[in-house]
């Protein structure tokens, strides 16, 4: 039997193989994994005032170690009910941004996914290029839409329906909206991906042995694009939970989001362990989902 | 005709609601008045002075000069990830590497931020090294978190690259480093590209990171704007959006042209072929 290609390749690049594993190992190893374990490690300390404001663990002093744990930050996190509010809206505004796009990104990627072939990469483009302009610049355009002068309530107002500005910027709807408009290409991708690579035969013999329409979406197309569905709700649902700039531009102070909770203890209160407490806390909370994206994820990458 | 399916008007309505408000914020760009949100007549004079303020074009000097190097570098790093998760054999490490690698894409940005400048802290203390944080220690940050995505799109092209043609090369005696650089080498050079450009998109636009990561010398384009989002809505901001806009749709055109040429070009040598 011939041996197959893929057992003989690992010579490509013999000699360069350590260096090709090591450098990307390397780098990421030191700059994406061990800053968690600093992060965890200053959590367990004091605030302090000091550069940086923080009490070391470990002191070596009369010729003893002392390590000196303070699981205090914690402890804060649960006595505060602002933490704990802003943990929950947090969660709250993802879970219904992420639904939300799911409604509305959903059909298009079917439609694209239908389309006729020459169509498909242009429409592709156009979903994605959002994406590529500016995120910041993107949640701004919401600014002047959604104001109290702003253009809806100067249209509806011109028009005669309303004679008081209806208040949309600073509430948690305009975050949803925002997140919503921010992240939908990235709901779609996936779901585009995924819906494309479909078998139009199964949906044909579906049809042909008399399902209908409903019927054969909900019991051929939907489980067979699961994996997208996952992959997009992550990429949406993920970031959200951890977002800062869109409450800050577009949410008002009943919008408690844990994203904007870590940054101001961080930049204005200066309190490095309880912001890293607060790190700690949100990961633990994402492990899951982070995990469900990186099976799918792997999965895609071994296909 | 036809009346349009469900999906089709969804996909229409989709994309209408992405566009609107870029469309908007275009248009008030040529306002006269400083109010954003009343029409006062046509003018160009947001963009002159756009191009006055120092500090935008500097901080836009800023931002490119790191979002060149960080996608270069991400390019560089994420090729080689890329490669170690498709080609190679099981080898301890691969499971850490790949979901290093995939971790990124999904982090929300505070934590990602947070426990860079953590490390950089701790760095200066125990090694005195970064003693300043800007422009080095951003461009660490956007190299890491870019190459995840450089990672997951070369290694998706990799995966479709016919194997036999490396097999041959290799079989024929060609040493691996010249297999790569000339026959693996040019069959993903569009991914390369198309990875290097969504780095260094992802790179221009990053605010949280580099926010985290910067000292008080360097300034992003970002940065500069989200200071002056805060304080309300400035037509000198729609102007610079229009602006951004502007070159991303025809980056984007132009990508789509190529790519519509070639693939005209290979149906045609295909149909020669077929002919001949």
């Amino acid at each position: 039997m011939k041996p197959s290609p893929l057992a003989r390749l690992p010579r490509l690049l013999r000699p360069g193989r350590g260096w090709v594993i090591a450098a990307p190992l390397l780098w990421l190893t030191l700059f994406f994994l061990l800053p968690f374990g600093i992060v965890l490690k200053i959590s367990l300390s004091e605030a302090a005032i000091s550069v940086p404001p923080y009490s070391a663990i470990l002191d070596y002093s009369a010729e003893t170690l002392n390590v000196a744990l303070n699981f205090g930050n914690y402890l804060f996190l649960t006595t505060d009910t602002l933490y704990i509010a802003a943990y929950w809206g947090s969660v709250k505004i993802a879970f219904l941004s992420t639904l939300l796009c799911l409604l509305i990104g959903y059909p298009m990627a079917y439609a694209m996914a239908r389309a006729p072939a020459r169509w498909q990469l242009v429409l592709l483009l156009l979903v994605m290029l959002p994406s590529w302009t500016s995120f910041l610049i993107r949640v701004y355009a919401w600014m002047g839409i959604l104001s109290n002068n702003g253009l809806i309530n100067n249209g509806l107002m011109w028009l005669g329906l309303i004679d008081s500005p209806i208040r949309m910027m600073n509430t948690n709807f305009a975050v949803i909206l925002g997140i919503v408009y921010a992240y939908l290409p990235f709901m779609i991708l996936p779901l585009y991906a995924n819906l494309s690579r479909l078998d139009g035969s199964l949906l044909e013999a579906a049809s042909d042995l008399g399902s209908r329409k409903i019927n054969t979406f909900l019991k051929v197309t939907l489980p067979l694009s699961k994996g997208g569905i996952i992959a997009g709700s992550m990429l949406v649902f993920i970031p959200a939970v951890g977002e800062y700039v869109i409450p800050e531009l577009l949410g008002g102070p009943n919008t408690l989001m844990i994203g904007k909770v870590l940054w101001e203890e961080f930049f204005h209160n200066r309190d490095w362990p309880v912001a890293s407490a607060l790190a700690m806390v949100m990961l633990a909370i994402l492990i899951i989902p982070i995990a469900l994206f990186h099976r799918y994820q792997s999965r895609e990458l071994k296909e | 005709m036809k009346k349009p399916s469900f999906t089709t008007l969804m996909l229409i309505a989709g994309l209408l609601f992405l566009y609107l408000p870029m469309a908007i914020l275009v248009f008030y760009s040529f306002n006269s008045s400083r109010l954003v949100t009343v029409w006062a007549g046509f003018s160009g004079r947001w963009y002159i002075e756009l191009f006055r303020d120092r500090q935008i074009l500097a901080a836009v000097w800023t931002s490119l000069r790191i979002a060149f190097f960080s996608a270069t570098m991400a390019v560089c790093l994420g090729t080689m990830a890329a490669f170690v998760m498709t080609r190679f054999t099981r080898f301890r490490g691969k499971t850490a590497l790949s979901s290093m690698v995939t971790a990124p894409l999904v982090m929300p940005e505070v934590i990602t931020g947070l426990s860079l400048l953590l490390l950089f802290v701790h760095m200066a203390q125990m090694i005195g090294w970064p003693a300043d944080r800007g422009m080095v220690t951003i461009w660490i940050a956007h190299t890491t978190f870019c190459s995840a995505y450089v990672a997951v799109v070369v290694a998706s092209r990799l995966r479709e690259v016919d194997l036999s043609i490396e097999e041959a090369a290799l079989d024929l005696g060609s040493p691996p480093v010249k297999t790569f650089f000339q026959i693996t080498l040019p069959v993903i050079a569009p991914a390369l590209a198309a990875g290097w450009l969504l780095a260094f998109t992802l790179s221009l636009d990053d605010l949280v990171i580099a926010s985290f990561v910067s000292g008080p010398g360097a300034s992003t384009l970002p940065m500069v704007v989200f200071s002056s989002v805060r304080m309300g809505v400035s037509p000198k901001i729609n102007a610079l959006a229009t602006l951004i806009i502007l070159a991303v749709s025809l980056a984007t055109f132009l990508a789509w042209y190529f790519m519509r040429r070639s693939e005209n070009k290979r149906r045609i040598a295909m149909a020669q072929q077929d002919a001949g």
